[in-house]
């Protein structure tokens, strides 16, 4: 293990690579308000962040990661288009011994940029990948809205839409639901009793029926979900082509170029991929305008998606083994910024390196 | 010396030594009665140490005793990483309690997982903060849910009278014990089809960081004899 002064100066070197590529340093505080990564996370963050009470301010968490304050930092007043990079620890905790370090450097590069997306993923992309080149790293890519936009042009409800949508990023119950809505699950027995009973009487008598209703929820949000469960018993299963699409995207795995050409098949089939496949043909055209050799990246449609929540689009991995965590991830969240910023939001892109795993690896010089 | 640790009082207490009596394993009070020591006969090389039920757990992973009796629940909720800390020797066959998530009897349309999982989403929308769930066993209760794969969802604690929080509008679910859903039902409140987060009752559990040197191995091995394990 490399000492820290070794570790501090490898992410310095890194922040002088990302200054040299035109961002502005910044700071953020170490306490963070626990409410806003509550609220994007949920509460499995707390069984991955220290959390500590302030006696003034309330629940605070030491920074899991710069980005969300970054982002508030630009949206209180940053101009555009801005480039951002910082050097900082931060803090993961851990319920396993020794399986992961719970205090670690984190250089990173974000860059909020309206005009051209391909070329805002391409620039993050490949001033990380220079930074690292020394090392040799196997890279890896993905894109999660090619995944959003084969739900979205599922030819079902929006309801239907919706429920897949907020499950994207949770693979267990993301195929369930799939599996339900294209009738391939044996219909839970369960399920079936209960559409009977609600289609025996109205929402209100059964209310009525069940006892007094008790707390927050009130008997008009449960009358207007025994409607859409029934609307939703009426529905037709996804056409059976369609949810093979959506798993073959799930399990594309190949070169970038390889990977595109087959999603041009998929789009042949589901014209709603036609404009992720172009942005991936432009992100490509994009790669290789900086200099990236597209050809030897690997491309994994599903990449990153049970680890790196808030990632909406490209997203990025640099890789030394199975054994290691990766150097370097990064991606697009242009969602989160939407979040963030209560309804104004700006396309965003970033990318983080662990100098720790840089300096173990042997370091840039 | 192997140090046992057993609940100091209680019905657990009571249960715990007719078990190790059953096997002719004796767990005696000595000295007075508010004194928190014992000791044990019919076995060779075994020390009685009273404790609270709630801090056996912490007793055991910490490596103070060598076995201890308690219940599943407070193991899985107090000490992370568990398994990597103690060994499941033995489960007692008394202090079962259930540990599920409950709802008002009035949600006609929830009946599973996936129900309080949609119904989030929608509360979550309508109310502007993610659903409440009250309960003392955040560890277990997150850790369920996660596996599952409901979101937007919010544990807030409540280390009693966990079933009245809902009718008092500080929760809107709740994840509690329960032994017969007596207490449950009374409050208004129905138990999800697949909301059993764990079946819990009082297990001998072994410390895996106390000392094992070759006298306490023999002792143990010894005892699991003696205990039929």
């Amino acid at each position: 293990m490399a000492d820290k002064p070794a570790i501090r100066a490898e992410g310095q070197r890194l922040l002088d690579a990302f200054r040299a590529a035109g961002a502005v340093p910044v700071e953020a505080d170490i306490l963070q308000p626990a409410e806003a990564l509550l609220d994007l996370y949920g509460e499995d963050i707390r069984a991955r962040a220290y959390v500590t009470a302030d006696p003034l301010r309330g629940e605070m968490m030491l920074r899991p990661d710069f980005t969300v304050p970054v982002v508030q930092m630009h949206m209180a007043g940053g101009a555009e288009p801005a480039r951002y990079a910082y050097l900082g620890e931060v803090f993961r905790r851990q319920e396993r011994p020794g399986a992961r370090a719970s205090e670690y450097l984190q250089a990173g590069f974000e860059l909020f940029d309206r005009a051209d997306p391909p070329a805002a993923d391409a620039e993050v992309f490949a001033c990380i990948h220079a930074a690292l080149a020394p090392l040799g790293l196997r890279a890896v890519t993905g894109d999660i809205g090619i995944l959003a936009d084969a739900v979205r042009g599922l030819s079902t409800t929006e309801r239907r839409k919706a429920a897949l949508m907020r499950h994207i990023w949770r693979p267990g119950r993301f195929r369930r639901l799939l599996d339900r809505f294209g009738g391939r699950a044996a219909p839970d027995p369960r399920r079936a009793a209960l559409i009977e009973r609600l289609a025996a009487d109205t929402p209100e008598a059964l209310i009525a029926a069940a006892g007094p209703l008790i707390g927050k929820r009130a008997a008009n949000e449960i009358a207007a979900r025994c409607t859409a469960l029934l609307e939703d018993a009426a529905e037709p299963a996804i056409p059976a082509p369609e949810v093979e699409t959506v798993e073959a995207i799930l399990a594309l795995r190949a070169k970038a170029p390889a990977a595109l050409e087959a999603l041009r098949g998929h789009a042949a089939a589901m014209p709603a991929l036609a404009p992720a496949v172009a942005r991936l043909a432009a992100r490509h055209a994009a790669l290789a305008a900086r200099g990236v050799d597209v050809a030897a990246l690997d491309f994994e449609a599903a990449y990153g998606r049970t680890t790196m929540e808030y990632y909406d689009g490209f997203v990025f991995g640099l890789l030394a083994g199975d054994d290691m965590p990766p150097v370097a991830t990064g991606g697009r969240y242009d969602a989160l910024t939407a979040v963030l910023g209560q309804g104004r939001a700006i396309p965003a892109v970033g990318g983080v390196i662990r100098p720790g795993l840089v300096a173990a690896l042997g370091g840039l010089r | 010396m192997i140090r046992l640790g057993v609940p100091s009082k209680g019905r657990l207490m009571e249960q715990t030594a007719d078990w190790f009596a059953a096997r002719g394993v004796s767990l005696r009070r000595t000295g007075a009665e508010r004194e928190y020591a014992g000791e044990v006969a019919g076995v060779a090389g075994v020390e009685l140490v009273l404790l609270s039920a709630g801090e056996i757990p912490r007793e055991l992973a910490a490596g103070r005793i060598h076995l201890g009796v308690t219940g599943m629940d407070v193991v899985r909720e107090q000490v992370p990483d568990w398994a990597g800390r103690m060994e499941e020797f033995a489960r007692l066959g008394y202090g079962h309690a259930d540990l599920v998530i409950a709802v008002p009897a009035a949600w006609v349309d929830v009946e599973t997982l996936d129900d309080l999982d949609a119904v989030a989403a929608a509360f979550r929308a309508a109310h502007g903060h993610r659903l409440r769930i009250a309960t003392k066993y955040h560890r277990l209760v997150r850790d369920f849910l996660r596996a599952e794969g409901v979101a937007d969802y919010q544990l807030v604690d409540s280390q009693g009278a966990t079933e009245g929080t809902v009718k008092n509008a500080t929760a809107e679910a709740i994840a509690d014990i329960t032994s017969s859903g007596a207490t449950l039902r009374a409050n208004h409140l129905k138990v999800l089809a697949d909301g059993l987060v764990l079946a819990s009752e009082a297990a001998l559990f072994g410390a895996r960081d106390a000392e094992w040197g070759a006298d306490e191995r023999a002792q143990l091995d010894a005892l699991r004899v003696k205990l039929g394990l």
